[in-house]
């Protein structure tokens, strides 16, 4: 059955404290190659039948009102993956 | 220390007119957790608390609303996000914003359900810190004309109790200017900001004065022997907290 994923990512302006602690853990590991972490969401929205545009569309909606708060985050991306 | 109220007690606690009159409704959705504590402050202040569910599709006959702290669905998606679309919040989202300007505070999750609601401008993210952090806090109270403040005096500082992790209050530079310039910014955290708030900014107001949002948390401090003065002498007194419920009462008596 096909998928929406929908990708949700603090705006760049916002200070992402959770993506601040993992870069900061990463050199304790030895992964000492990224200066930066932002943290999302990944929301898969799962279809019964086919994706047609009314339903991408209702998708869109979904996740500009619910999945995102427009305040503090983006929507990055709205993409179909077929199964 | 006998002569001190007891806690479960809340019933021996009997409203008189014409304050009785007053109904403060109180909603608890799925993971609320200071909803009696905030019924228990409408009574000590002298009102009438009414319980109201979530998913009540009617608002009753109430003259004002708290939405209490706690953790609504589990904090899931973002704080106060899944609350924000239960029914009866578009039933006080309506009444807020009508001509009778229903008087609503937002306790901490009830302030993030708030801004969620676009009822308050702004958010709420993580403690700049990461952490759970629960304290006695330290506020200025900047204005003194909401439904929710007016009896305190501008300037006063009171200490009541902060609990919370989404406590970062942030919106972008515009809307911050304008809500300073607007006297909006209500209270303000004193000698310590707890979690990486903009501008020290605990708690702030509607353009009418009539929603207010703040993370600490009153209904806590309601009742001597039960408050911030009696756990650790920090400062201010048991009951700094009671003055948002009496506010809202004598907002409500004197408008009627």
């Amino acid at each position: 059955m096909p998928r929406i994923v929908v990708d949700v990512m603090p705006k760049p302006e916002i200070l992402d404290p959770q993506g601040k602690a993992i870069v900061g853990a990463l050199p304790r590991l030895g992964f000492t190659s990224f200066s930066s972490v932002r943290q999302g969401k990944r929301f898969e929205l799962t279809v019964d039948g086919e994706v047609t545009e009314d339903i991408l569309a209702q998708a869109r909606d979904a996740a500009e009102t619910l999945l995102s708060n427009p305040v503090i985050e983006d929507v990055v991306n709205v993409e179909v993956i077929e199964a | 220390m006998t002569e001190l109220p007891l806690i479960g007690e809340a019933s021996t606690v009997a409203a008189e007119p014409p304050l009785a009159g007053a109904r403060i409704g109180v909603v608890t959705f799925p993971g609320t957790l200071d909803d009696r504590d905030a019924a228990r402050a409408v009574r000590l202040a002298g009102g009438t608390a009414v319980e109201l569910w979530h998913a009540d599709k009617e608002l009753g006959d109430v003259d004002a609303v708290i939405l209490p702290g706690g953790f609504s669905y589990g904090d899931y998606l973002r704080a106060g996000a899944i609350a924000r679309f239960a029914p009866l919040m578009s039933k006080i989202i309506d009444a807020a914003n009508s001509d009778a300007k229903l008087p609503v505070l937002g306790i901490c999750n009830g302030f993030q359900i708030l801004t969620e609601s676009h009822l308050l401008p702004g958010s709420m993210i993580k403690n700049d810190h990461l952490k759970f952090l629960c304290r006695d806090q330290v506020l200025r109270v900047e204005n003194s004309n909401t439904a929710w403040t007016v009896d305190y005096q501008a300037g006063q500082e009171i200490t009541i109790p902060l609990k919370n992790q989404d406590g970062q209050y942030i919106a972008d530079e515009k809307t911050l200017d304008a809500l300073e310039a607007e006297g909006r910014v209500v209270f303000r955290y004193v000698g310590f900001n707890p979690n990486g708030s903009r501008r020290d900014v605990a708690g702030i107001s509607n353009a009418a004065g009539n929603v207010v949002g703040l993370m600490p948390h009153p209904e806590h401090a309601v009742e001597a022997g039960f408050g911030p003065e009696s756990l650790d002498g920090v400062g201010g007194s048991d009951t700094d907290g009671l003055g948002f419920f009496t506010s809202v009462l004598t907002k409500i008596v004197g408008g009627k």
